[in-house]
């Protein structure tokens, strides 16, 4: 290591499978050099400081505010964002049960509760309702009222253990 | 609200860590764990810290060991961590019931045990825990290793007894007997919030009386600490409403709350005979 | 014969706007960016009221990375910021500069602007910008004496009035007289994305750019361009994705202003992203009222006047709304009850916070609560009950259209339709009022704080007086519809393709809702006061039966019919009797009417049409909300064990997005009711500048919510019969809040302001038990 422990250091983002190789200073948060550096704008930023949870991103699958990360600390680590929920043009369930249960008015918190409850629902597929709200006050939305949104994860919850049912 | 410039340092070793906290502590160098609190602060720049030594990087301090009736928690375990089965016995138990309130599920899947404990916030459950626990917390510098216990190691309101040049490495908590009853309740406007007040308790039984009573408050002081004015109250009674109030009530007296712009002394005092009352009274 | 399809106006379909929004492919104002482009930051006073003497910007300036840093003498030539209703004399002098001269007024009062190459560097740059400045008295408290704000300033800039009637006689003759002292606590729209402003010049063209517009963008491209003496021709405004905007984003601020100015003067595109502890302090505040309000009623409970003094808390300065805040709350108070006599004066008071303005439901949110504690005070006093004190003073349909020689929103206010004694019935026959009164009464016997709430509230929506739209067939077959509506994420796209596929007889996937964009149409009226859904659908409609008459009669050429034996189904003229299933595609249609076409003979170019849609009054929508409540005495905590909106909308076009509009506003009513308020210490420094200090509802706090939606009192002001939901849900929660609270409290009138904290809830508890 060279130079001052403040200079941009080069790091290594693996963001939805693309890697993605930036020279950073050990101050940018991680939201910011996804968006910025990589150019992935659909993580939002709502609060950076931790409380809206509009960044959550996955970390190596762990769900995390993104704004309370520095870039240099993801160094070499797996990251999934919103953009990389669908396959193809196919969307994820979670994608399509928010829009089929109007989850969403602005859409600004939606890339934050997705990521979240993918991230919930992968780890523990069969969380109940109650759950899942708790999951859910996490994050804010001015919007909605919650209440969709409830609606659309318990949805998606049961499509995504059906299709994991049906993999073999 | 983008952090002020800092020098950052990524350890792999706690000498390495002691090290550069020898170096950097002096001139207001932070130690970097989950960075829950201590990232918002900089962004805010109330803190703005020359120098970050990330401490995550240091596999020794991820580990969550159980042996010989003692729970060690090292410094980079996570909050997430307590919430799983792992942990055994009645102090498994308590810490899987408290941990579902702090925060939120993405804050616990990074910030950590200790950091919580090094931040010393008044409403921090797991300052809460320790002491009600008695539990020890470990600093470890180029001095050497400091075993402080939780009585002594909370000073303020989010001041320590951690010294600049030292690490809180790992916290150490008892395996309570199999037989301990335990309760935690706390009361934040919102749930996830910080706490207004917070109540743990502790007691077994024995021939039907309470014995080893432990009645922590957290939130509504400096700092949490045990309130043996209540545990009197409730050595060598029967559990039951009537002793649990006047225990509530015991707890109400023996504190000195603190008062801000939303929440009065007397308020707090109020929430803190009623959450000691329920706390015990859902012990189990 | 086939059968007519069922109607798309009324169908709950998915919206248009949706897929980017889940796909994380949105264009939110962080998202717009330009080569070259230079960051603006700005440095806020942290005085609430100060002389400024001094602002050092060397050590900014010096720091590499800056290209300037501008304090009010580099802008000297900039007027303060005008009001969107055009110029008023007598407000000018308390209109707030673009930045701050002499004096600061408020703690988050702009004071400097920095511009350099990354948003890290403005920031490090900002913190270097020192100001000196004396710190003078803060003015908290709007209902204290009028006195000198700062030098030849009064604390009160005016006194709005409105009233009728004889108030003094009706006080004579009342046989009871209710006095109440109400306030309503400092809270806004606090949207998740906040505000952003992207400033370009392009000089090729001679354009100035604004990206990151919403809510208005052509009234305020007439202000910017009237600010810097350009043409409207050379300033145009860009909507992009708007995360929210419940009144307070998309007015014009200071920033706006700034990014303009530095993008003409440094050559370089500028982007401005408010962070949110700026948010919090610099975006219009809203809400704070203290009511000193008295009623007169009669033997039976019938209002027969009131009279009513409020001081109206409008922070440092009066922004681009001037008064309309105070205004609409005098209009709108009488709610929907007959009120023979009244009087209100509203004291428009200058504290030194954030400026406010409007909220989501501005005037009646606060004025629904004045009101209804006033409804459940009078009821209490003559020992009726709730719901009969409501009955005997509501506006009946047979009164109907009921004329108040009030006004709001600068128009005269005439209640167009609506049976409120019907709904009330619906309401409380759907809640069950009476078994859950009972059980509720039942349930405080057994020792439990458990209580029932009722508001019953007019909304208005449809604030004319015209508006255009446009609507184009492509040769594909595609229609764009171009509006001057904007999207603050409601739906807007969907509602206005249904309503244009509804009468183009296609499928509203294959309508793009053009909104938010100067350079596409010429005159626009934005979203605001929940007008987009009323005036801009009206418009469409008229544009697309336009366009339906000219591909009929195109088509009738064709196919050598008449007109009025084709319809459009599936996006293709058919004949209306079923005969010929093929029929011809619109597009093909638009084909034909191509300028160089041979078959579109004497016929304009095109297959489009413009519609405009003028109105002389609002329309009233009406709602009742029920709310059943649990105190938790240990903490002074309150649950929400059941809540009822009932909404009478005229006609929904989509009743998904109606219901979600109405859930949504619950959910933020909640908040001003029970969390969420920006305080102050005593000398003015703001203590709620962080979202852990500013509580807004989470998925734990919002109960699920009934919703009603009825459709029994159509507009009569438009044709569609149409009337806005947005301002629905939101306008009577702090009322019904306070209704159920008050009620689990032993129905006492002890709430008398909102947010209800629990330390005041377990301080009347423990009062009452001891």
């Amino acid at each position: 290591m060279s130079g001052r422990t403040s200079d941009p250091r080069e790091i290594t983002l693996s963001i939805n499978g693309t890697v993605h190789k930036v020279a950073v200073e050990p101050r940018r948060t991680l939201v910011d050099v996804i968006r910025d550096d990589c150019g992935q704008t659909g993580t939002h930023i709502g609060c950076e400081h931790g409380v809206c949870g509009a960044c959550t991103v996955l970390v190596d699958d762990e769900p995390l505010r993104s704004c309370l990360m520095f870039a240099v600390q993801a160094d070499g680590r797996s990251i999934r964002t919103v953009e990389g929920l669908q396959t193809g043009d196919a969307l994820h369930p979670m994608q399509e049960a928010f829009m089929r249960y109007h989850a969403l008015q602005c859409g600004f918190c939606t890339p934050g509760f997705l990521m979240l409850a993918v991230a919930a629902l992968e780890k523990r597929p069969d969380l109940n309702r109650e759950e899942l709200v708790d999951i859910l006050s996490s994050n804010l939305c001015r919007c909605t009222g919650y209440e969709n949104i409830v609606k659309a994860v318990c949805a998606a919850a049961a499509d995504m253990k059906a299709n994991l049912d049906a993999s073999p | 609200m983008k952090p002020a410039s800092f020098s950052y340092h990524a350890p792999t070793s706690v000498d390495e860590a002691v090290a550069l906290l020898a170096e950097f502590g002096p001139q207001d160098g932070r130690v970097l764990a989950g960075g829950q609190s201590l990232v918002p602060t900089m962004a805010f720049r109330m803190a703005r810290p020359p120098h970050l030594i990330d401490i995550n990087g240091i596999a020794e301090l991820a580990a969550l060991t159980v042996s010989a009736g003692v729970i060690t928690i090292g410094a980079c375990v996570r909050h997430a961590a307590f919430d799983s089965d792992i942990l055994p016995g009645r102090t498994g138990d308590l810490l899987r019931k408290v941990v579902q309130n702090i925060a939120h599920y993405p804050i616990r899947t990074r910030g950590t045990f200790c950091g919580s404990v090094a931040n010393a916030d008044p409403a921090s459950e797991w300052c809460c825990v320790t002491a009600a626990l008695d539990g020890i917390v470990v600093l470890r510098s180029q001095r050497g290793v400091r075993r402080v216990p939780a009585a002594e190691f909370y000073q303020g309101v989010m001041a320590t007894a951690v010294e600049e040049d030292e690490l809180v490495v790992a916290a150490e908590l008892p395996m309570l007997a199999d037989d301990t009853r335990t309760g935690f309740v706390e009361f934040s406007r919102r749930k996830g919030d910080f706490a207004i007040a917070m109540a743990l308790v502790t007691y077994r039984l024995e021939n039907g009386a309470m014995i080893e009573p432990s009645v922590a408050i957290g939130g509504a002081e400096s700092h949490p600490r045990r309130l043996r004015e209540a545990e009197d109250v409730l050595r060598g009674q029967k559990p039951g409403g009537a002793v649990f109030a006047a225990a509530a009530e015991a707890a109400a007296a023996a504190i000195d709350p603190m008062a801000d712009f939303n929440n009065t002394a007397a308020y707090r005092r109020g929430l803190v005979r009623t959450l000691t009352q329920r706390a015990l009274e859902s012990a189990e | 014969m086939t059968a007519e399809p069922a109607s798309i106006i009324g169908a709950s379909v998915e919206r248009l706007e949706d897929r980017p929004l889940v796909t994380g492919r949105g264009r939110f104002a962080g998202d717009v960016s330009f080569v070259h482009q230079l960051h603006m930051r700005i440095v806020r006073s942290a005085y609430a009221h100060a002389r400024l003497k001094a602002v050092a910007t060397e050590a900014a300036r010096a720091l590499p990375g800056v290209v300037a840093v501008w304090t009010a003498d580099d802008i000297a030539d900039l007027s303060p910021i005008d009001f969107r209703e055009g110029p008023n004399e007598k407000l000018a002098p308390f209109r707030q500069p673009v930045l701050a001269r002499e004096y600061v007024r408020y703690a988050g009062e702009p004071v400097a602007a920095v511009f350099a190459t990354d948003p890290y560097i403005a920031e490090d740059a900002a913190d270097l910008v020192t100001i000196e400045a004396d710190e003078l008295d803060a003015v908290i408290d709007a209902s204290i004496p009028a006195s000198e704000f700062t030098a030849g300033l009064t604390t009160e800039p005016t006194v709005c009035r409105q009233g009728y009637g004889d108030v003094a006689a009706a006080f004579r003759e009342a046989a009871n007289v209710i006095d109440m002292d109400l306030s309503v606590g400092r809270h806004s729209g606090v949207p998740l994305e906040t505000r952003g402003a992207i400033g370009h010049y392009d000089a090729a063209r001679d354009v100035l750019e604004l990206h990151g517009a919403a809510k208005v963008p052509h009234k305020n491209r007439e202000a910017m361009a009237r600010m810097f003496g350009r043409s409207t021709a050379g300033v145009h405004l860009y909507e992009g994705h708007v995360g929210g905007g419940f009144g307070v984003r998309g007015e014009i601020y200071p920033e706006d202003i700034l990014v303009l100015v530095a993008a003409m003067r440094l050559g370089r595109p500028v982007k401005w992203l408010e962070d949110r502890r700026e948010h919090m302090i610099a975006a219009n505040h809203s809400r704070q009222q203290r009511h000193r309000i008295r009623a007169a009623v009669d033997a039976q409970g019938r209002l027969i006047g009131i009279d009513d003094a409020f001081f109206h808390d409008q922070g440092a300065y009066i922004r681009t709304h001037g008064t309309r805040v105070a205004d609409t709350a005098c209009g709108i108070l009488p709610g929907p009850y007959r009120l023979p006599h009244y009087r209100v004066d509203a004291h428009f008071r200058l504290t030194n916070k954030t400026p406010a303005a409007t909220y989501r439901s501005p005037g009646r949110y606060e004025t629904n609560f004045v009101r209804e504690r006033l409804m459940d005070a009078i009821a209490l006093k003559l020992g009726l009950s709730r719901i009969e004190v409501r009955r005997r003073n509501l506006v009946s349909p047979e009164e109907m259209p009921y004329e108040r020689p009030l006004v709001a929103l600068g128009d005269e206010v005439v209640l167009d339709s609506g049976d409120y004694e019907g709904l009330l019935n619906k309401a409380l026959e759907r809640c069950e009022w009476d078994r859950l009164e009972r059980e509720a009464a039942e349930r405080r016997k057994a020792g439990e704080y458990v209580g029932l709430g009722l508001a019953m509230y007019v909304e208005k929506s449809g604030l004319g007086p015209i508006d255009g739209a446009r609507v184009n067939v492509h040769t594909n077959g595609d229609v764009e519809v171009i509006t001057g509506g904007a999207s603050v994420g409601q739906g807007f796209e969907t509602v206005i393709a249904q309503v244009c596929a509804e009468t183009l007889g296609t499928d509203y996937r294959r309508i793009r809702v053009v909104h938010g964009r100067t350079d596409r149409i010429e005159y626009g009226i934005g979203a605001h006061a929940t007008r987009a859904t009323v005036m801009t659908a009206n418009a469409t409609a008229v544009a697309a039966g336009k366009v339906r008459a000219k591909a009929l009669d195109m088509a009738a050429q064709l196919l050598q019919t008449e007109p009025s034996k084709l319809t459009i189904r599936d996006g293709r003229v058919v004949n209306s009797d079923g005969s010929d299933s093929a029929g011809m595609p619109l597009g093909d249609l638009a084909h034909h009417l191509r300028p160089l076409s041979s078959t579109r003979g004497e016929r304009e170019p095109g297959l489009a049409a413009e519609g405009w849609f003028t109105t002389s009054h609002m329309t009233y929508p009406y709602g009742v909300q029920v709310a059943l409540v649990k105190i938790d005495p240990g903490t002074g905590g309150v649950h929400i064990e059941k809540m009822l909106i009932a909404f009478d909308i005229g006609r929904a076009i989509n009743p998904m997005l109606v219901r979600g509009q109405l859930v949504g506003g619950f959910a933020q009513g909640l908040g001003g009711a029970l969390f969420e308020e920006f305080q102050y210490d005593e000398r003015g420094q703001p203590l709620s500048v962080t979202f852990a200090d500013y509580l807004m509802p989470t998925a734990h706090e919002v109960p699920e919510v009934d919703v009603l939606i009825a459709e029994d009192a159509a507009s009569t002001t438009n044709p569609l019969g149409i009337k806005g939901a947005g301002e629905g849900g939101i306008a009577a929660v702090g009322a019904v809040i306070a209704s159920a609270v008050d009620d689990a409290l032993g129905g006492k009138g002890l709430i008398t302001q909102i947010p209800i904290t629990p330390q005041a809830l377990k301080a009347i508890i423990d009062g009452q038990k001891s």
